[in-house]
């Protein structure tokens, strides 16, 4: 077992997993259509190759890649692509975005998928290529394309995230449990794609089962030259933040503004390695996810395999959902998630939970009261910032003073607001803040853009001039040496 | 069903400024049954009338500023403010002295810079000091601690006292063990401590202040078990005047400020560690900056005790650092996560 470090903060919120915990992965019938945003990852959203009424089999590519940031859309079930338009996003903003909505036959018919004995003996580009070409980024809820990821150079050690550390959630916990040996066998590949010598998996230590699963997988598995340790990290929110859990197993702290390649590290959650070993071994592009569908509202709570776009009404339909004692759903966990405001938006790749809370389960809006200096939320704050000062600096919109006390740096983990006696919504004005200065820094560039082209505008007509006046100088000069030639001609002439 | 539209966290810890605020007054219990056990009724008097008087002034200057009354009310802090000045003041105390106190501390104090969370100074601490120096001889007019076969004031004479002043205190005050060591003269120590009435049946510091301070220090420890503070600033306080009076202990002599635990154990001391520099409105805000104010009140309240004009220093040390609290924030700020060095990154304007 790896030796384990520690981070200063930090929280413990009610765990929460156990009521998810008590079946094994399971399935629901498809929904009537299933529908697909065009940017489930970070970047540039996918372009669709599909127009309504074409008929799709599983697996269809149906969106392709653009330049830079994106990733592959393949269709999740077979049927019939009903349209492609613009549909409420499984996003904070509720706004809306292309997508394709698919309504399936109910077949669930695969189209001929490529299967490769032995992903092994790929070469690092195919292997990346494979990973590409299914479709896959991150799905511990970043979305980042995972191919890109893998571009990094001189990496070192690959990080396994297993360290689930948002209360309620519990589908990597028990993805783990189930499917130990695909999630190693992706890891694995990963460090064979780009020579890492040494995978660490931080997990923490809630999850007895998935820990046992992974190290019987990993004393039975043909490690291929790769060092493979389990750390088990204490449980603490929140530890599965990527510079946390850097820090929790390295020791290393991740520079400010930079990403964990600086250190020769890469990060990958145990959902995205099952994900790349599936598409590697046998050809399956990222059509489905394990999804944890909790909260007292709903009558039966579990994890589930779902194909992506499933709707997330459907999803509580099938749970006995008692909308009656709701009043929020929360995408992802109560520390970081998002509430919707409509329920028809669809699961995607990085949807890791959908939670209903009873009434009572989760306080309803709170009252904000003045802050008390108590310092509470410095205490906690995992990134040791310190929030009453960010929040006195955010309030009064003095940018350059949060800026100062490094607002940017904040992870919004919500550790401050949750401990604040006060239940001052610190990561809210965070959030706001931090949106501000974005737009600010959006309009300098776009006035200093505005600045150069017209100093740009300005010297180019004073050349033309200057050139205009240079010219005129010149065939005036070339006049009068012309006449005063023509004068010392007639001088010089004998 | 309508769905709410609300931000993360949704999870927020079952903990209120008021339940905060409920602890601190709970943790005070100690201190005052063992202040009630050697001054009696008196006590009871004055935290009775502090309470009142400082929610009258409360609700009349929510009142004026237009804020909601009964639920700020509610948060306690107006109450904590009544039960320091209430304990930092001599038992018995008449109505108008604390009255004129609670004025200071709630109106003044408080709501002038903006109420709670906004004031700069302690505001307890700022009554205690306007009325220490308004009402000098109101304000040293300790009742004597009761030992051994003295009784306390009846209930009907600490009333008369405190509500008209009738009856005359002088037969039952007396010095302070702080007082009586500041105003010895050319006494010895051990001459002092040996027929002082202060000293008598006492332990190891003073009469009846060290059951008063060990009363707090223990309120205080359960606060810290509670984590309703760190440990920074009382440990930071403590360490202080420990350290000081031990290098300055010259034993019994005439030359003799005090033994180390004397100077723990008396006056205000152990109140003021863990009840008043943790205020957290007033004090600096990070942990280090949290023990550096700590460090600096102990130095004051020492050097203000032997070498001041005041038998205890307690209020003037932790006025003086208010003052300098966010210049301390400025130079502690935590290395933030990622960072070189711990610093307020200056912006180029």
């Amino acid at each position: 077992m790896s030796r384990v470090f520690d981070f200063r903060g930090g929280v413990h919120p009610p765990e929460n997993k156990i009521q998810s915990t008590t079946e094994a992965i399971g399935r629901i019938p498809l929904a009537r259509e299933l529908v697909l945003p065009l940017n489930q990852h970070i970047g540039n959203s996918a372009r669709a190759l599909v127009e309504p009424g074409h008929k799709v089999l599983k697996g269809q590519l149906i969106a392709s890649a653009q330049s830079g940031l994106s990733a592959n859309i393949h269709a999740s079930t077979s049927g019939v692509v009903k349209s492609v338009e613009e549909r409420i996003a499984n996003h904070p903003s509720g706004m809306a975005t292309l997508s394709i909505v698919l309504e399936p036959d109910n077949k669930d018919v695969w189209m001929a998928l490529q299967e490769c004995p032995d992903p092994f003996a790929l070469t690092s580009a195919e292997i990346i290529k494979a990973i590409h070409n299914a479709g896959i980024a991150g799905m511990g809820g970043a979305g980042f394309p995972t191919a890109i990821k893998l571009g990094g150079q001189n990496l070192t050690t690959l990080i396994l995230n297993a360290a689930e550390c948002e209360p309620y959630i519990t589908a990597d916990d028990m993805l783990m449990r189930e499917q130990s040996e695909e999630i190693v066998l992706g890891a694995l590949l990963i460090a064979n794609a780009l020579s890492i010598k040494k995978i660490l998996i931080g997990i923490e230590d809630n999850k007895p089962e998935a820990i046992a699963a992974l190290s019987r997988t990993i004393g039975k598995s043909d490690n291929r030259g790769t060092r493979v340790e389990l750390a088990v990290v204490p449980t603490k929110y929140p530890s599965g933040g990527e510079k946390q859990l850097i820090k929790l197993l390295t020791g290393l702290e991740v520079p400010a503004g930079k990403l964990p390649s600086t250190l020769g590290i890469v990060l990958q959650n145990v959902a995205t390695t099952r994900a790349v070993w599936r598409a590697t071994r046998f050809g399956e592009p990222l059509v489905s996810r394990v999804t944890t569908i909790t909260g007292r509202s709903l009558s039966r709570q579990r994890n589930v395999e779902l194909p992506l776009g499933t709707p997330v009404s459907h999803l509580l339909n099938q749970h006995g959902f008692n909308a009656e004692d709701n009043v929020r759903v929360i995408i992802g966990g109560p520390m970081m998630g998002y509430t919707i405001d409509n329920l028809s938006v669809p699961v995607t790749k990085t949807t890791n939970c959908v939670l209903a809370p009873s009434k009572q389960e989760l306080s309803a809006s709170m009252n904000e009261k003045s802050c008390i200096r108590c310092g509470m939320c410095a205490d906690v704050c995992p990134v040791r910032l310190l929030p009453q000062q960010l929040f006195w600096y955010s309030k009064a919109r003095d940018h350059d003073k949060a800026k100062a006390y490094h607002l940017l740096d904040c992870i919004e983990c919500g550790a401050c607001s949750y401990v604040c006696p006060s239940d001052i919504p610190l990561v809210q004005y965070f959030r706001a803040a931090k949106g501000s200065i974005k737009t600010e820094v959006k309009e300098k560039q776009k006035s200093d853009r505005a600045r150069t082209r017209f100093e740009a505008r300005k010297q180019r007509l004073q050349a033309v001039e200057a050139e205009i006046a240079a010219r005129r100088a010149a065939r005036k000069s070339q006049a009068s040496r012309n006449v005063s030639d023509s004068v010392d001609n007639v001088d010089l002439e004998p | 069903m309508s769905l709410l539209k609300l931000t993360s966290p949704h999870l927020h810890k079952r903990i209120s400024t008021s339940g905060v605020m409920a602890q601190i007054m709970l943790a005070t219990a100690p201190g005052v049954v063992a202040l009630v056990w050697f001054f009696g009724w008196g006590v009871v008097f004055n935290l009775v009338l502090a309470i009142f008087f400082c929610l009258l002034f409360e609700s009349v200057a929510l009142a004026l500023r237009k804020r909601p009354v009964l639920s700020t009310l509610l948060d306690g802090s107006a109450c904590v403010t009544a039960l320091l000045l209430a304990l930092a003041i001599p038992p018995c105390a008449e109505w108008w002295l604390i009255a004129c106190g609670s004025f200071f501390a709630i109106v003044v104090a408080k709501h002038l810079y903006g109420g709670l969370g906004f004031n700069p100074f302690n505001p307890a601490m700022v009554a205690y000091v306007v009325l220490l120096i308004s009402f000098p001889v109101e304000m040293i007019q300790w009742v004597k601690p009761v030992t051994g076969t003295q009784t306390h004031l009846l209930f009907s004479e600490a009333f008369t006292h405190a509500f008209g002043g009738a009856t005359n205190l002088d037969a039952f005050t007396s010095a302070t063990p702080l007082d009586a060591m500041k105003h010895r003269g050319e006494l010895e120590l051990s001459v002092l401590v040996a027929q002082h009435d202060a000293f008598i049946n006492r332990v190891f510091a003073g009469t009846a202040w060290e059951w008063i301070n060990g009363g707090f220090l223990l309120g205080g420890l359960f606060l810290l078990y509670q984590r309703i503070f760190t440990w920074h600033a009382p440990v930071g306080m403590l360490a202080a005047i420990l350290i000081l009076s031990t290098v300055f202990y010259r034993g019994g002599g005439v030359d003799s400020s005090g033994s180390p635990l004397f100077h723990l154990f008396s006056g205000a001391t152990m109140l003021g560690a863990f009840f008043i520099i943790t205020d957290p409105v007033t004090s600096a805000s990070s942990n280090k900056g949290r023990f550096v104010y700590g460090i600096s009140i102990g130095i004051l309240i020492f050097v203000i005790r032997i070498w001041g004009n005041y038998a205890d220093a307690v209020a003037f040390s932790v006025l003086l650092m208010n003052f300098a609290a966010p210049f301390i924030d400025y130079y502690t700020v935590p290395r933030a996560w990622g960072h070189e060095k711990a610093q307020v990154v200056s912006v180029k304007k």
